[in-house]
């Protein structure tokens, strides 16, 4: 299988605070070294809480962020001045907010004729074309190509957002939180929409959620993200079956279930992003917690066959 | 088009200024083919006429000139000049605005900072140092007005460019392949444009008045040409011997500076969306009602009864039907669900029952909230006070809207205690760090300090929490407390809210359109659609067994951890608006099991604790009616 997309040691400090001269305020390690692959045709979920880096990382695979460090790779070629109409023709992005994601004064087909023209020179007819094949994969009517997008429901934006990725004619799709705004009975059309157009289109996504179940259910491979760094990595059907990292674990004990059990009432807060600890940056909430682990940083290494943890006691 | 010029003369007095001004934009049109005499034409022997004299309608000046040609020339210059001045600062002020604020960092700074040194000089005093600088003259006068101006536009249009800049379409644009020009240009520039129009007509006025200030000391046109500052100036030295020399233009600048004002208010408020929801007229107290009848009191009360409400918006002509007759009992110490999608009516529900729906557009149509026994719909605003918080509290979404941003933690919460009990600050202190440990807040009397802005997400929802509890509700009413939290923190709300309800007996009316934390957390629910309640039992029985079709598909759609890779069951279609419901059951059109039968009349909500509407339930429930 060929690999679709890479990331080596990609990183992102972000300076808060800054100053016209001199030094900034504060740093944050928004995403700190990440290395991982996508093969072509998988889906790489990636779950974590807010403000773990999901969608820092998400922006610098598509070039809407310079990465401070580290290197991109996508189908071979290596792209590593952030520009974001170099990516735009391999790899597209799909925004979490259906409706912000829409300029609200132009109408659908103005939004989705800019990128046949800018970034395949198209001639009229020939997006005209397109962008009715396109309408017909994402199942809307061509009479909402002269509408505007706040005539849209949410979902039906996102099947719209959807297009315009396509549009780019890119084989990868990046997918913030898709779904995240959208009510489930949608939530459920535009999953599906994406699964067909995959098969479809031979797409490669890497899907990005909060919600543990979502990803599960869509993903080859999930990457679990805290904090700013991988902590976990395996095969879909194993990563909350049998987590390896104490922090998975808790993950997938706190998602709301029929049935199960409220948790604990105390399990801790996330540390102060501009003060990190030194160590393991689970160490404040986890059980296993040593003092190694509050003094050295765990890498991510292989556990058994194909499941990654960043733990020096993985379960 | 049409609806914005209908909203603008619905502004009374901006019409009255659209008219005005309308009147005198045409005459300064078409004053050269008007018959009047030449504006400068020197007759000494006709000096000080009075107005009314044959020939002279408005009189003449010191000089003979006759004033109405000199007014209408003079009109025509001033408006010009202002219209000048304005569209000058507009282009320029915008134009520094969208770019500091499209590019931010380092331009946004050094720009800003001009744009500050250029505020930080009283304007007047700015624009004489300017003309100080050009030398007098009306062209000078026109820049120097522009460029005091150009710093008022600069940072409006750098406000609205900021919100544009970060919105996610500039990021879609950049990623179709736009670049900053051709993205500012025709992704930033038409959404700002409204703005600049709305700050231009709430502008131009003072600088039509500004640009006669200038003449009017000399420095703006230069005699003989007439504009409204010079003819006043002109007029100064005989204001008590020939006032009407100085009446007349003083009148017109009146004229123009009023109508321009009350126009541009008018336009500014017409262009504000809020106006069209009638969210900008005076919100009442609590919720209008208009009730035609009220139902009975059943004998023994509850300590929560819903009973049949109907609450909906009136927008113009639309009726949104919002809760379309919901009934829910609610007993102590219990904990309710109330599931459904966004739009079925579950906030306007849980709003209704304290008064606290938005009037206008909200009105309560029907029914009855009955707080044990006592109907609180239609009950006095003081009535209904006392009783928030203090018997019923609710905990919403987004706690920033429970909590002011400006007030420590712990000063709101001792601030929400006195409101009831008179016990004292330092007591109702103490007291508030207490419900802080209550909540499970780690260094209380710490935390009590600070602004929420200074918690996460999760610690303000527990302060949120600590507020509702702070006056011992009987009941709480929680919309949505964790939807916007992370799983993890969502569990140790969840369970907190678990462990108050069985430690204090609070009765919980629980909103969510999460079918895992229904499951976990509520004994009882009820299933809301297009306003309605469509199916109520208790949670096992309406999860593991539903009967409403729509119950049914709707958990079918909820992908749940640990079932795999999987196709998504999925409901076509959408829920209908409100203020357009199909006849019958209003899941008719997304049904696979609809008949003609579902699409006609009323379909009751039938059963004892166990409760569906639907002609052709599901599971048990069908069992038992077959
Ligand atoms: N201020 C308002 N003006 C007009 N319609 C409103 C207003 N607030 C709510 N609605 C309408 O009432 C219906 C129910 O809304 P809501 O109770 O907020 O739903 P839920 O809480 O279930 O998501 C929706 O169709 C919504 O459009
Ligand atoms: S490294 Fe230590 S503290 Fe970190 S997750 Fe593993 S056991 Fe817990
Ligand atoms: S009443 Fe008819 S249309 Fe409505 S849910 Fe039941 S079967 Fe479906
Ligand atoms: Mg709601």
């Amino acid at each position: 299988m060929s690999i679709a997309l890479k990331a080596t040691d990609l990183s992102k400090t972000f300076e808060i605070g800054k100053r016209l001269i001199g030094p900034p305020r504060g740093r944050v390690r928004a995403v700190h070294p990440t290395t991982f692959e996508v093969h072509a045709g998988e889906t790489l979920g990636i779950v974590g809480e807010s403000g773990c880096g999901k969608s820092t990382l998400a922006r610098m695979l598509v070039g809407l962020e310079p990465p401070t460090q580290g290197s991109i790779e996508i189908e071979g070629r290596a792209l590593d001045n952030a520009d974001p109409a170099a990516f735009g023709r391999l790899i597209q992005y799909v925004f979490q907010d259906p409706v912000s994601s829409l300029n609200p004064r132009k109408t659908i087909r103005e939004i989705l004729e800019v990128p046949l023209k800018l970034l395949h020179g198209m001639d009229r007819k020939a997006r005209a074309e397109r962008i009715a094949e396109i309408f017909e994969a994402v199942n809307l009517r061509p009479e909402f190509l002269t509408r505007y997008p706040h005539e849209f429901s949410g979902g039906q934006a996102q099947r719209i957002g959807i297009a315009r990725a396509l549009a780019a004619n890119a084989r990868i799709l990046i997918l913030d939180e898709p779904v995240s705004a959208l009510d489930v009975s949608v939530q459920a059309q535009v999953l599906n929409l994406l699964a067909d157009l995959k098969r479809e289109f031979g797409l490669t996504y890497l899907f990005i959620s909060h919600d543990l179940a979502v990803v599960e259910a869509v993903s080859d491979r999930i990457a679990v993200l805290y904090f700013g760094a991988v902590v976990e990595q395996g095969p879909a059907e194993k990563v909350f079956a049998m987590p390896r990292h104490p922090y998975t674990k808790l993950l997938a004990d706190s998602a709301p279930r029929v049935g199960q059990p409220l948790g604990g009432v105390q399990s801790g807060e996330l540390p102060d992003p501009l003060n990190p600890p030194p160590g393991c940056a689970f160490a404040g909430r986890c059980p296993r917690a040593s003092d190694r682990c509050r003094v050295e940083r765990p890498e991510l290494r292989v556990i058994e066959g194909d499941q990654l943890a960043a733990c020096h006691h993985p379960l | 088009m049409g609806a914005f010029v209908k909203l603008l003369f619905r502004n009374r007095l901006a019409g009255f200024g659209a008219v005005v001004l309308g009147v005198i934009v045409v005459l300064a049109l078409i004053t050269p083919w008007l018959p009047l005499h030449p504006p400068n034409e020197t007759v000494t022997a006709n000096r000080f006429l009075r107005p009314g004299t044959p020939g002279h309608l408005l009189g003449t000046d010191h000089l003979g000139r006759d004033l109405l040609s000199r007014l209408l020339w003079g009109t025509r210059l001033s408006l010009a000049v202002g219209f000048a001045a304005a569209v000058i600062a507009g282009v320029v002020g915008a134009a520094i605005g969208i770019i500091a604020g499209y590019f931010g960092g380092r331009t946004d700074n050094v720009t800003m900072r001009g744009v500050d040194m250029l505020m930080a000089f009283p304007y007047i005093l700015l624009a004489l140092a300017i003309v100080a600088a050009l030398g007098p003259g009306l062209m000078n006068a026109l820049i120097a007005v522009a460029v005091v101006n150009i710093p008022f536009f600069a940072r409006n249009i750098r406000g609205i460019t900021v919100g544009i800049a970060n919105k996610e379409f500039i990021d879609a644009a950049r990623l179709s392949g736009m670049g900053h020009t051709r993205i500012l240009l025709t992704e930033v520039l038409p959404n700002v444009i409204p703005v600049i129009v709305i700050a231009m007509s709430t502008t131009i006025g003072w600088m039509i008045l500004e640009t006669a200030g200038l003449s009017f000391l000399g420095l703006g046109s230069q005699p003989p040409q007439a504009d409204l500052g010079s003819m006043l100036g002109e007029a100064r030295s005989a204001m008590i011997t020939a006032p009407h020399t100085s009446i007349v233009p003083g009148v017109m600048i009146l004229l123009i500076v009023m109508s321009i004002n009350l126009l541009g208010d008018g336009v500014r408020d017409a262009l504000d969306p809020r106006l069209r929801s009638g969210a900008l007229t005076r919100p009442l107290p609590a919720t209008q009602v208009a009730r035609k009848s009220v139902p009975e009191v059943p004998a023994r009360p509850g300590l929560l009864e819903i009973d049949a409400l109907e609450t909906q918006f009136h927008v113009g002509k639309r009726v949104y039907r919002a809760v379309g007759g919901v009934t829910l009992e609610l007993k102590p110490g219990e904990c309710l669900g109330l599931i459904g999608e966004s739009g079925s009516g579950k906030s306007v529900t849980a709003l209704s029952v304290m008064g606290l729906v938005a009037s206008p557009p909200g009105v309560i149509t029907g029914g009855a909230v009955r707080l044990e026994g006592q109907d609180l719909v239609g009950a006095r605003y003081e009535r209904l006070r006392s009783l928030r918080g203090d018997k019923v509290a609710y905990i919403f979404q987004d706690p920033l809207s429970t909590l002011h941003p400006l007030y420590r933690v712990g000063d709101q919460l001792a601030e929400a205690i006195l409101c009831h009990h008179g016990i004292g600050r330092a007591a109702a202190m103490e007291r508030a760090v207490k419900l802080l440990e209550d909540v499970r807040i780690p260094n209380a009397s710490a935390r009590a300090r600070a602004f929420p802005h200074e918690l996460s997400g999760g610690m303000r929802q527990r302060v949120a929490i600590a507020m509702a509890l702070a006056n011992e509700p009987d009941i709480i009413i929680a919309d949505e407390p964790t939807t916007a939290l992370d799983v993890t923190v969502q569990a140790q709300v969840l369970a907190l809210l678990d462990e108050l309800r069985r430690e204090r007996g609070v009765a919980i009316l629980f909103i969510t359109h999460d079918f895992g934390v229904v499951g976990q957390l509520c004994d009882r629910v009820a299933v809301m659609y297009a306003g309605r309640i469509v199916e109520q039992g208790t949670t096992r029985e309406v999860l593991d067994d539903p009967a409403h079709p729509y119950t049914r598909r709707l958990i079918a759609c909820v992908p749940e951890l640990g079932e795999g890779r999987r196709v998504m069951a999925a409901i076509p279609g959408l829920p209908p608006a409100v203020d357009n419901l199909p006849d019958g059951c209003a899941f008719a059109p997304r049904c696979d099991k609809a008949t003609e039968a579902c699409r006609t009349g009323e379909i009751a909500l039938e059963g004892g604790a166990r409760k569906v509407r639907c002609i052709h339930p599901e599971g048990s429930v069908r069992e038992a009616t077959a």
